[in-house]
């Protein structure tokens, strides 16, 4: 096990730069999720960590090595692919050993190996069976095994969930947390998913167009997300955003759109009058006398929560409940967002505006 | 409930007995059957009636314009006794022993090297299947001009070289001959078994040698155990083909050497041509024709149970 370090590293394919200078600390043991949408550069960046792509400028080190000219094999590191990348035409023993097998470890070193890994992952019964005679998630286990076989100093992984379907994911999204809690080994894990980054991350990276947006846990990220990006990225239902002024008359309060007023705790300083973007998520709207009058567009009802559509003054909402609202399409209601809860962001710039 | 709704309608209308013409009719089988036929007549007209009439003609000894007589394995045994038959049997092994080989190891060089990133690659692709293309009649009389005795360019480039002083007799001597001739069916054969090759190596997934470089293997063990696993069950069927095409060869001999010189370069095509039609012999000349398919059974035998779907391509698939 061991850090980190991504020093201010730059990736460009041809004239045309991908990654803009990124830095990031990888703390030893911690478990680092880089998310972003697709093209933001988190693969292109993990693949130069595992020393498949070149680094263009800056330095990546593992542990106290700058690793930028080490050869891939030399890195310590194991990574799990998005396909798997299992050899089709090797046992599942073989597929996990075969890293033993070209360092010219003995055939005994090997099974030691690989039945120890097997036994973590429960793939004992499996170590006969070729790739193809296996299931998805069985699959996705031996990619794990044949990296924890290795016993490397980084784990990386590549959507490695991506090919599952959804209830599979689930499962093994828990199974890969569960692993990384018995083995702490530093683990940095690629997705575009934010309920994966959410779930599993010590600490979440959000990228965006080749920079680094904001990194934190998981909740500093949803509680106080840095920019509208990150506001926007994080959670699902995904943050509602309204356009409009904000007002300091008297009280302090928000001018949305056709002039819907929106309570806020306090107005930053000098801001009277200034365009911004009011932000609250879903679940911080309540029902109360002294909201604003929305309308509903479409009610879903989830089991556990209620998905209300609405129109608040002329912009599309979601709000979620806990309770089961028997709201029909075109009833009025008034939504009240959390005053103390609610994210300002500055209109041009997108950056966060309230403390 | 389905049911409880469609029975009284089914009471309604009245259910014909369909006529057995009618049942013919919509049987998909029998459509199937005429949809086949066309294929059916050209496999019996043009392969089975050939083979067939071939091999029956091995037993009589039918001559060009006079019908022949069954005369048992007579030919055979005649075969059995001539020196010149089992010099071309020889002659037929070397030469597609020889000519595979290299052209498998060529072959699978220039598909590896094909498959290489590097500049103007679909102009160096196209261009590795020019000997292919071009007809082999033509090649082979290209052929014959560089290795002709008086006006090679070979001979002629390594006397200003001053690396020899008379011209070599290329098609004249023994050796030499064979060595030409094999050379000429390498020059031709190597782009089919490059190409195919480098089509199978397209198939092996970029991610898969990703795996083995962080795995630790350097090129040779990436080939080694990655690359050539997964190009055998290509190489299975690449090879037989390559052996069927070089064991029946007759073009390029007939049209470089005529067997020649002292029978070096006959093969049973060439040898059988030369019995069955310039000379006239038909029976004999089939019992030599005839004599190939064992070599040529023995051949697919070995790709079919090399070609089996090995243990690792079977079960069932999941994505």
């Amino acid at each position: 096990m061991s850090s980190v370090q991504i020093r201010d590293v730059r990736k460009s394919f041809g004239n045309f730069e991908v990654l803009h200078g990124v830095t990031i600390p990888i703390e030893d043991g911690e478990f680092v999720v880089l998310v972003g949408p697709s093209g933001c550069g988190k693969s292109t960046l993990l693949r130069m960590l595992a020393g498949l792509e070149n680094i263009t400028s800056g330095t990546i080190s593992i542990g106290e090595r700058v690793v930028n000219n080490v050869q891939p094999k030399e890195r310590d590191i194991a990574m799990v692919f998005q396909n798997y990348a299992l050899y089709p035409h090797m046992t599942v023993a073989d597929n996990m050993g075969f890293s033993l097998k070209l360092r010219g470890a003995k055939a005994e070193e090997i099974s030691t190996g690989v039945k120890r890994a097997a036994e973590i992952l429960a793939l004992t019964p499996l170590l006969d069976r070729y790739p193809r005679q296996l299931s998805g998630g069985q699959r996705q286990r031996v990619a794990m095994g044949r990296a924890i076989v290795r016993d490397p100093q980084v784990f990386l992984f590549d959507e490695p969930l991506s090919n599952l379907d959804a209830k599979l994911r689930v499962a093994m999204r828990t199974e890969i947390k569960e692993l990384h809690q018995r083995l702490r080994t530093t683990t940095v894990y690629v997705t575009h998913d934010q309920i994966e980054a959410m779930t599993m991350a010590d600490k979440i990276v959000v990228m965006h167009d080749g920079i680094v947006e904001q990194m934190g846990s998981p909740l500093e990220l949803y509680d106080k997300p840095e920019n509208q990006f990150v506001a926007g990225f994080i959670g699902s239902p995904a943050m509602n955003f309204l356009k409009g002024q904000v007002k300091v008359n008297g009280a302090a309060y928000f001018e949305g759109p056709n002039g819907v007023k929106l309570p806020l705790a306090s107005a930053p300083a000098n801001s009277d009058g200034k365009p911004a973007v009011y932000g609250v998520r879903p679940e911080h709207f309540t029902i109360a006398d002294d909201g604003a009058e929305a309308e509903i567009v479409v009610v879903e009802p989830t089991g556990s929560e209620t998905q209300v559509f609405a129109k608040l003054g002329g912009e599309q909402v979601v709000a979620v409940f806990r309770e089961r609202h028997l709201f029909n399409p075109g009833d009025k209601v008034r939504l009240k967002p959390d005053p103390s809860l609610v994210h300002l962001f500055d209109d041009s710039t997108g950056k966060r505006l309230n403390s | 409930m389905a049911d409880i709704a469609l029975a009284p309608r089914r009471a309604k209308t009245e259910i014909r007995e369909a006529t057995a013409w009618e049942q013919l009719r919509h049987n998909r089988n029998w459509l199937g059957f005429w949809f086949m036929l066309p294929a059916l007549a050209f496999l019996i007209f043009f392969l089975a009636y050939p083979l067939g009439l071939g091999i029956w003609l091995s037993f009589t000894d039918t001559r060009i314009g006079r019908v022949g007589h069954f005369i048992g394995t007579e030919n055979y045994e005649w075969l059995w006794d001539d020196a010149i038959f089992w010099l071309s049997v020889f002659n037929t092994l070397i030469y597609t022993f020889i000519a595979s080989a290299i052209k498998f190891a060529v072959g699978l060089y220039l598909a590896l090297l094909l498959n290489e990133r590097m500049p103007f690659k679909a102009l160096l692709r196209a261009a590795v299947l020019i000997p292919f293309i071009v007809p082999t009649v033509l090649s082979a009389l290209a052929f014959w001009w560089i290795f002709d005795s008086q006006f090679s360019i070979i001979s002629w480039s390594l006397k200003h070289l001053g690396l020899i002083t008379q011209n070599i007799n290329f098609l004249g001597d023994t050796t030499w001959a064979r060595i030409c001739v094999i050379f000429a069916n390498i020059w031709r054969g190597v782009p089919f078994v490059a190409i195919t090759l480098l089509a199978g190596l397209q198939t092996v997934q970029p991610s898969l040698y990703e795996a083995a470089t962080l795995d630790g293997a350097s090129r040779w063990q990436m080939f080694r155990f990655i690359t050539y696993p997964l190009l055998t069950p290509i190489i299975a069927v690449v090879m037989t083909f390559s052996v069927l095409f070089t064991f029946t060869d007759f073009q390029l001999i007939w049209a470089m050497t005529r067997g020649g010189p002292v029978n070096a370069t006959h093969l049973m095509a060439t040898l059988s041509y030369q019995r069955a039609i310039i000379a006239g012999q038909l029976g004999e000349g089939a019992a030599i024709s005839s004599a190939m398919i064992p070599f040529l059974l023995a051949a697919i035998m070995v790709s079919w149970f090399g070609l089996q779907r090995r243990k690792w391509q079977q079960g069932e698939s999941n994505d």
